[in-house]
């Protein structure tokens, strides 16, 4: 059984309804730590050893968080720069996280075909993701295609109802170990991959 | 001077209250029936202990029925009143009309005279404002929409006793049981005999001078007096308000009752109402008991021996035909749930002013002595009854509705459970009200310093003034029913003490505290109060954060700097709460307070090490190992953050 470890990014989770549905599932599901990051360092102030230790402590790192100019919230980029530290994520004793599963998780309002060539963002969702997938790759960790929400502000409350359904799937699925191959090349997103 | 007598019959009514009422409340009654208990025991028919004097007693103890209303008047803000009209009027109207008509048929069916039936109704319509309200209170009912129906109907009760006394002697005159002419009609004096324009001068006159009283000088003879700092001459100054608005009513042909009510309603919006309230409330409690006491003592049970089942057939009757005639009306004015047999049980008794007005009925001549003491006998123990009425309100019929209303649809109206309260509103407390105020909240103010009420108010806050340390000043404020209480006082002992008091109190009750120091924090932790802040502590580390910018440091730099040390004291916290529970008598001599938490403080920090949060920022051991790779040297300035001598 993995251990999972969800780090949450939203500043104003009262007003996202994606978020409050993917949060409320998420707490839910046995062998998951779902850490809200805003709700834990209010003041930006990051208690590197703890969150360290945390990532010790888990198999699967998911960051959760919406799309703000097509990367993380600020406090989730400030998790990066202090808690990935050299000689602990990378560098030539930084291994401690090596062999570890990571994904994104995100939500955006634009809808799937706005992210191409042909739509306003231009570049893909995955195309977008090449820091995070670059920060993976450098410490050592195996990526995994994105879990994404699209065209948040129009869902309907069924539809955020089974966004968050596959969700509870998708980690119960990451935590039994029962996903099928899910690779960053031959999967577009993990949505399509979820065993029901 | 000393009247022994006077000493003796304290004594024993004191003593009947405290061996009766505490058993009566634990065996789940309430304190009125331990009140009538403890009467009947002293009474003439049981030790014999107190006889004739306790009419006596009754007429001092009802200024204590004339406090309750000044109370329940401190409660009606004008406008509560002016929205509430149709119950009082409405409501109180049908309920006197119709029980009347009722118990007037009944009578009239007995065999009574016209004039003698109507005289009954009337009088047995009106029901009990003391065992009414003291009950609903202790059951706390009077805010339950049948219990304030209750309420409105012995408002208008309490307005219709003046025109049934005028009412009497006109039925005397229509039909006594002696000759009309050899009846003597009360001498008329005082008021009573001024023509009736000088009679309604002197009733708006009066009115209007409780009114600007309340309204416009009360509030300067309130700070003036609570300026001086003496809680004993507040309390003369609000007893001289009360009882000078009971006499001027009384003066003018009104009853008492109503004119302290009338005071109380103009003084509700007042922002000295709560230590009003505080002053009045065990001086009211104190009278109250000894009123029921002395009705308990004046049961006379030689009559009941006489006639038992007669006495009691008449009482299960009056009560079934209140009964039933205030369960139509409730249903009437859409009292639903379960709350319109609340109404309909309070009010199914007779009235204390019942005793009054037989008595005036039987100089009038209208009933013969014996009737007249039958009908005194039946509003006795049907005042008796109410509290078991009420129990059975409480054990059967509630959790009946209760059963039935979670079979149907779920109560929609959310408790307004937002309350708040501020315990000192000083320079701190301020700004943590008004933050909380420009978030959206609610609060209630509790200050005890008159100066800055004052200021305060002008500015449109609602605060009140009073002594926060008084726990009865806290459950006015409405402690039972708050979420969250901020304890911003600046006397720290008694901050401490109600700390302590509430956790024992309301154990579920948040408190957010101000501390002194690190010690005053230890105190409220080792009460269990959690949310506790320093009042210097953040202020200072703001102002060093701004002193090592002038010094040198960035601006973010700064900032970080005081983070690092904020969060750093916070464990360091931690570890000296956990030294100072093992060794709190070492902590605790006053004069070497501050040095102790120097030195233990300093040592606690020497022996901890801070772990270089910004470490990732810092590319010095990057720098270092791709030195090593290259085969270059490392850079000259290594490890220590710029702007550091």
């Amino acid at each position: 059984m993995n251990k999972i470890l969800i780090l949450f990014a939203h500043p104003a989770l009262q007003k996202s309804r994606v978020h409050s549905a993917l949060a409320r599932v998420a707490r839910d599901v046995e062998g998951v730590t779902f850490c809200d990051l805003y709700d834990r360092y209010p003041d930006f102030f990051i208690d590197v050893h703890r969150e360290q230790q945390q990532l010790l402590d888990h198999d699967i790192i998911l960051w959760q968080h919406p799309f703000y100019w097509y990367s993380c919230p600020a406090l989730l980029k400030e998790w990066m720069d202090l808690v990935l530290e050299h000689n602990f994520a990378y560098g030539r004793q930084g291994t401690h996280l090596h062999g570890k599963k990571a994904l994104t998780v995100l939500s955006t309002g634009g809808s799937q075909s706005v992210y191409s060539r042909k739509g306003d963002h231009h570049y893909s969702v995955k195309e977008l993701l090449a820091p995070f997938h670059q920060t993976t790759r450098l410490c050592g960790m195996e990526y995994l295609a994105p879990f994404v929400v699209h065209g948040s502000h129009l869902l309907t409350v069924d539809e955020i109802e089974q966004y968050a359904t596959d969700y509870r799937k998708l980690l119960i699925a990451l935590r039994d170990g029962t996903l099928p191959e899910v690779s960053w090349q031959d999967t577009e997103y993990i949505n399509h991959r979820i065993p029901s | 001077m000393y009247n022994q007598d006077f000493f003796l019959q304290a004594m024993i009514y004191l003593l009947a209250a405290v061996m009766t009422v505490p058993l009566a409340k634990k065996a789940g009654l309430g304190s009125v029936p331990g009140y009538l208990l403890a009467g009947v025991i002293i009474g003439p028919f049981v030790l014999g202990w107190v006889g004739q004097e306790s009419e006596k007693v009754m007429h001092f103890a009802e200024f204590g029925v004339v406090l309750m209303l000044f109370l329940i008047g401190l409660e009606m803000q004008p406008s509560l009143l002016w929205k509430t009209r149709h119950s009082i009027f409405g409501m109180g109207g049908m309920q006197v009309a119709t029980t009347a008509l009722v118990i007037g048929a009944a009578a009239w069916l007995m065999g009574f005279r016209l004039n003698q039936s109507v005289a009954i109704g009337l009088i047995l319509s009106l029901s009990s404002t003391a065992i009414v309200l003291q009950t609903l209170s202790e059951k706390g009912l009077q805010k339950n929409s049948g219990g304030r129906a209750a309420i409105s109907v012995l408002l208008f009760q309490d307005l219709a006793v003046i025109p049934i006394l005028a009412l009497l002697p006109l039925l005397a005159v229509i039909g006594g049981i002696t000759d009309v002419k050899n009846q003597v009609p009360p001498p008329e004096e005082g008021f009573a005999a001024l023509p009736g324009t000088v009679q309604l001068l002197l009733i708006v006159s009066v009115g209007l001078a409780v009114i600007i009283t309340g309204r416009f000088i009360a509030r300067h003879i309130f700070r003036f007096v609570a300026g001086s700092g003496m809680k004993e001459v507040f309390t003369a100054s609000v007893l001289l308000l009360v009882i000078g608005s009971a006499y001027g009513t009384a003066k003018i042909g009104l009853s008492p009752a109503l004119g302290t009510f009338i005071a109380g309603v103009v003084l509700a919006e007042n922002e000295y109402r709560h230590e009003l309230e505080v002053t009045i409330e065990p001086i009211k409690g104190l009278l109250l008991g000894l009123f029921f006491i002395s009705v308990g003592a004046s049961i006379n049970f030689v009559l009941f021996y006489q006639k038992p089942l007669l006495i009691l057939g008449l009482v299960l009757l009056l009560i079934v035909l209140k009964f039933g005639a205030l369960w139509v009306i409730a249903r009437a004015f859409g009292l639903r749930h379960g709350r319109h047999i609340l109404f309909a049980l309070s009010l199914a008794q007779a009235s204390e002013f019942g005793f009054v007005l037989v008595s005036f009925s039987d100089t009038l001549r209208i009933f013969d002595h014996e009737t007249s003491s039958l009908l005194i006998m039946v509003i006795i123990l049907s005042m008796a009854f109410t509290p078991l009425l009420l129990i059975i309100n409480e054990k059967l019929v509630r959790p009946w509705y209760v059963r039935r209303r979670n079979k149907e649809v779920p109560d929609k109206i959310p408790e307004t459970g937002n309350k708040i309260i501020i315990a000192g509103f000083g320079r701190f407390g301020l700004v943590v009200g008004r933050l909380l105020m420009a978030n959206g909240f609610t609060v209630t103010i509790l200050d005890s310093n008159p100066a800055n009420v004052e200021i305060l108010r002008k500015y449109g806050f609602k605060l009140f003034y009073g002594d926060v340390t008084r726990p009865e000043m806290l459950e006015a404020a409405g402690v039972k029913d708050a979420r969250l209480l901020v304890l911003t006082m600046a006397e720290d002992d008694e901050a401490l003490k109600i700390a302590a008091w509430l956790k024992k109190h309301y154990p579920r009750l948040k408190i957010a505290a101000r501390a002194r120091d690190t010690f005053h924090e230890f105190e409220f932790y080792k009460l269990g109060v959690e949310m506790v802040q320093r009042e210097t502590f953040n202020s200072a580390v703001e102002l060093g954060s701004r002193s090592l910018h002038y010094l040198g440091f960035n601006r973010y730099q700064a900032t970080r700097a005081a983070l690092t040390f904020k969060h750093h004291e916070n464990s360091i916290m931690r570890e000296l709460y956990e030294h100072w529970l093992k060794d709190e008598t070492h902590f605790i001599r006053e004069s070497r307070r501050f040095s102790e938490q120097l030195s233990e403080t300093l040592q606690a920090e020497r022996d901890f090490s801070i772990h270089d949060t910004d470490y990732a920022w810092d590319v010095a051991s990057v720098r270092k190992e791709k030195a090593e790779e290259t085969g270059k040297s490392d850079g000259p300035s290594e490890g220590k953050p710029s702007g550091v001598p």
